[in-house]
């Protein structure tokens, strides 16, 4: 899967979570950027996406994620 | 890796975002659309975007609701914040409207204790208690002995008793839910050997749970149970659980909410009542009136025949605990019946079926008609149909009536009805146990008077494409199959080799037409094949050597829109006058009518009971139908 596929599908997934279709995944969105992305809708996004691309997540990754950059590349090195 | 359990028996939400745009639109909001909405295979997202949508509108409870509204407290040691709206929404997937509290973080025993505490001012009238496997074995430890071991056991039952009593005294139903058995185990396969075992004591205190519980008139929501069902790994993520304290996980949420509601459901007595069964296909594999006694799949020699042994045994376990069953199927009664009576693999006999519908009336008047005999609420039934076009109409006509999606394979079909939970029961009574019997002597068996529906607007709805060509050589098995197989509806039973078929197919003073149906839920394949042939001595006339139609398709409007089709078949022939011919056999008493319901005038009528019909297509007029002509 290339990594603008990974974007589109994570799209997909913040306006289903968001239930809004102006939003966009982008390298450097990151919570703080989004009304109502609280520590509940990110479990929410990172549950929707470990479904969506069949991978689990680590404690030490899920420490590290600051933005939907650093989300995209630890699947992408998961998919590949 | 995605061991996610789903709502895998509701039927999926499609164009889910439109719709519910739609919902949070219109005004006023109708809390009846809601729980439509409620009714779909929805996953946690999906389940929090309605939740935040009907919130909106209905935080606090409408007037007319089907019972008086809940007031829930949650009590626990996790987080349980993210498993609030999928309460909710499976709460109003049964119409109920739950308002509830939830203690702050770590406080459930201080709040429950003091008497001015926001949980006493909400006033609960429902109170779950959830307890996490962490917060119980706080302080064991796998050095102890077993004497310690016991004694930390007992203070824990101890503990639990006295939070069962303070929630009871507040004037509470009590709830509590059994801790996912989510600690690793230690040495293996005999963990309770090791007596100061985190996991060993969770198993324990979950067995030792069930007799405590039935003691203090405290209800379960039985998290293990459903856990070993679905996987441990669907219910519990231990990343999450250090991220955020949540001992379910937010993906296993809707199924969560529905364990609750359930209960809640069972307490208010809205649990389901009565299972209404179809038979062919749902019951036993093939359709009783075309295949027969010999023909139809059931019971020992092969996989698929035990399979649907197992879908009436766990029906008839149903009704020994005391759900009342009744059978809606498109059938003769005679022919429904004769498996029942005579067929040796059968589980179920008649005498397990408080109601027996077998006619070719549409299912929602049928069920309509169930439940008036029965003396039962419609939103107490549950109706189980392997075809997608009755479980739709059904839920069309009858949105309170449970329809489960329905697996093509029976073995998965006992999974699915225990899955769905629509006969929750907190406890059992004699009377349960003897409903079966009780029903059986009160009811007359008469059959069911004929009643109409508003069927129109469900048949525009269902945007059906009748679809038809010539016979051809594509075709040619499966138009064969089927004037050999046919039993129910075929005016004439002549049976024709696939030679046969061919020689129609080349006659350039015959026509052969196989007809498909479409709708909007897919396509029904070739349901319809009618022949027509010259009369010998009377150029002007054509007759119907073969009609007939699959059964599945009844009640839809495809013998008007056929007919429509042999008309013009008849006519670039060159007739004036279309002959319908009636053969009657022991299977085809359906269609004896056939010819006059379609505005043919009585001809002939032999001593056997053979009729011959009239056509004049000169001034015949089609009657309309709702299905879309269109040549292949």
């Amino acid at each position: 899967m290339t990594e603008p596929e990974v974007y589109a599908k994570i799209t997909a997934i913040l306006r289903e979570v968001f239930d809004r279709d102006d939003i966009e995944a982008t390298p450097t969105l990151a919570a703080d950027q989004v009304e109502g992305w609280d520590s509940f809708k990110q479990v929410e996004i990172l549950i929707a996406v470990q479904e969506e691309f069949s991978v689990k997540f680590s404690s030490r990754e899920l420490d590290s994620l600051k933005n939907v950059g650093d989300l995209v590349n630890i699947v992408v090195s998961k998919v590949h | 890796m995605s061991a996610t359990p789903t709502l895998h028996w509701l039927p999926e939400a499609k164009e889910w975002r439109p719709t519910l745009a739609a919902f949070r639109n219109a005004s006023p909001k109708s809390w009846d659309d809601a729980v439509r909405l409620a009714g779909h295979n929805l996953d946690f997202i999906k389940t929090g975007a309605l939740d935040q949508a009907v919130q909106a509108a209905f935080a606090e409870p409408p007037s007319g609701l089907v019972a008086p509204p809940v007031r829930l407290a949650m009590l626990g040691s996790a987080t349980m914040t993210h498993l609030q709206p999928a309460l909710r929404v499976a709460a109003l997937r049964r119409g109920l409207h739950v308002t509830i509290y939830e203690n702050d973080y770590g406080q459930y025993l201080q709040e429950l204790h003091d008497s001015s505490s926001a949980l006493h001012r909400f006033k609960p009238d429902t109170i779950l208690i959830a307890l996490d496997a962490w917060h119980l074995t706080a302080g064991i430890d796998a050095s102890m002995t077993q004497a310690e071991a016991d004694a930390a056991f007992d203070s824990v039952r101890e503990r639990i008793l006295a939070i069962w009593k303070l929630a009871r005294s507040m004037g509470a139903r009590v709830l509590h839910q059994t801790p996912l058995p989510a600690i690793p185990d230690l040495i293996g396969g005999n963990e309770q050997r090791l007596p100061g075992s985190r996991a060993a004591f969770i198993m324990r205190l979950n067995a030792a749970l069930r007799p405590m519980a039935d003691d203090a008139g405290v209800s379960l929501i039985s998290l293990d149970a459903r856990a070993a069902t679905d996987g441990l790994h669907g219910w519990h993520d231990a990343a999450l659980w250090h991220r955020a304290k949540q001992e379910v996980s937010p993906a296993a949420a809707p199924i969560y909410g529905e364990l609750v509601a359930r209960a809640l459901a069972a307490a208010l007595g809205r649990s389901a009542k009565c299972l209404v069964l179809d038979l062919d296909n749902t019951l036993w594999g093939g359709v009783i009136g075309d295949d027969g006694m010999d023909g139809i799949i059931l019971g020992q020699g092969s996989a698929l025949g035990e399979a649907f042994a197992s879908v009436q045994d766990y029906a008839r376990e149903q009704s020994r605990r005391g759900i009342i069953l009744a059978v809606c199927s498109k059938n003769d009664a005679t022919n429904a019946l004769e498996p029942f009576e005579k067929h040796p693999e059968m589980v179920l006999r008649r005498t397990d079926i408080a109601c027996f519908v077998a006619n070719w009336n549409d299912k929602a008047s049928n069920i309509r008609d169930i439940a008036k005999q029965l003396n039962i609420g419609l939103d107490s039934l549950v109706f189980l149909d392997d075809n997608p076009f009755e479980r739709n109409l059904v839920r069309a006509e009858l949105p309170m009536v449970a329809v489960p999606e329905v697996p093509d394979d029976p073995a998965l079909v006992p999974r699915v009805l225990a899955d769905a939970g629509y006969f929750e029961a907190l406890s059992i009574t004699p009377e349960d146990l003897e409903r079966g019997r009780l029903y059986q002597s009160n009811l007359a068996r008469e059959t069911l008077r004929a009643s109409v529906t508003d069927m129109d607007s469900y048949l525009r709805d269902l945007q059906m494409k009748l679809v038809w060509s010539r016979f051809d050589t594509t075709g040619l098995a499966r138009t064969t199959q089927l004037i050999n197989k046919t039993n129910q509806f075929n005016l004439t039973t002549r049976r024709y080799s696939e030679d046969e078929v061919a020689a129609v197919m080349n006659d350039p003073a015959a026509f052969g037409l196989q007809l498909r149906l479409l709708d909007r839920f897919g396509d029904n394949g070739i349901i319809g094949i009618v022949i027509g042939r010259p009369v010998a001595d009377d150029a002007t006339s054509v007759i119907i050597d073969t009609w007939l139609m699959s059964c599945r398709v009844l009640g839809r409007g495809v013998e008007a829109a056929t007919l429509a089709l042999v008309v013009s078949a008849a006519q670039k022939l060159g007739a004036s006058r279309l002959i319908g011919e009636y053969l009657p056999t022991k299977k085809n008493g359906m269609v004896r009518e056939h010819f006059p319901k379609l505005g043919f005038a009585a001809l002939s009528e032999e001593p056997n009971g053979a009729t011959r019909w009239v056509l004049d297509l000169k001034n015949c007029v089609s009657p309309s139908s709702f299905i879309e002509i269109v040549e292949a």
